[in-house]
């Protein structure tokens, strides 16, 4: 399936772009985290990151579609 | 009515004051959150902040909302700044009314609180000797990176 996920951030600086278009078979966020680690030089593990699958804060276990658009969150810090 | 926005522009606080207004309102209570130069003990030049606006648009309207379910009031917002931030510039601004002044400090203390912990914005600060981070991340990133070490090294043990 395709999917989208965009970067914020450290998350978005580590990656080197903002956003990207990938084919997986990752079966929940989770499995796209553990993928995307391998790409990507990211030094924050999941328990540090919240997920938003199509613009609503998700849990990591739900399943993924074809065409959903992902995001982790890194901690916060507005304000 | 939004209860929640984002700006890359200076917050226009007279503008928003006059949003609150109401005439059964017999109180008004706001919050300034500025930009410091110093943050743990590093001098800080400026910042940048950086919002997932969708999410972020969304989570804060559902603090405000849920503010105003719990605590009587008559009105609130709250505007972030997103983008380069000087010193003193403000960052973030919240506004309540409210019939009576106890609701109106109450609810917002409770936004911005909830807004700092909840909404998906960053920072990230510029030190006077010229490194940078991104607040909360640059910590907990080390942690994990050490876990991951011992990690593959396990089965040799």
């Amino acid at each position: 399936m395709q999917l989208k996920v965009q970067y914020f951030a450290l998350m978005r600086e580590q990656a080197g772009r903002s956003e990207e278009t990938l084919q997986s078979s990752a079966a929940s966020p989770r499995e796209l985290y553990h993928e995307l680690r391998i790409r990507h030089p990211f030094t924050l593990s999941p328990e540090h990151l919240k997920v938003a699958i199509n613009g609503e804060f998700s849990d990591w276990t739900r399943g993924l579609c074809d065409g959903d658009s992902v995001v982790f969150i890194p901690p916060v810090a507005g304000g | 009515m939004t209860r929640f926005r984002l700006t890359s522009v200076a917050i226009d606080t007279e503008s928003a004051r006059r949003e609150l207004l109401y005439s059964g309102a017999g109180g008004y209570v706001s919050f300034e959150g500025w930009v410091r130069n110093y943050n743990e003990g590093r001098e800080v030049t400026r910042l940048e902040y950086e919002a997932f606006a969708e999410l972020a648009v969304n989570e804060g309207e559902r603090i405000v909302a849920d503010v105003a379910a719990r605590i009587p009031i008559t009105q609130a917002l709250c505007i972030h700044r997103v983008g380069a931030l000087e010193i003193s510039e403000m960052a973030v601004w919240v506004g309540v009314s409210a019939v009576h002044r106890g609701e109106a400090f109450d609810a917002c203390r409770q936004i911005i609180d909830a807004v700092k912990h909840r909404v998906p914005i960053w920072k990230k600060e510029f030190y006077r000797n010229g490194d940078s981070g991104w607040v909360n991340c640059e910590h907990c990133a080390a942690a994990p990176q050490q876990g991951e070490v011992e990690h593959r090294h396990a089965p040799h043990r």
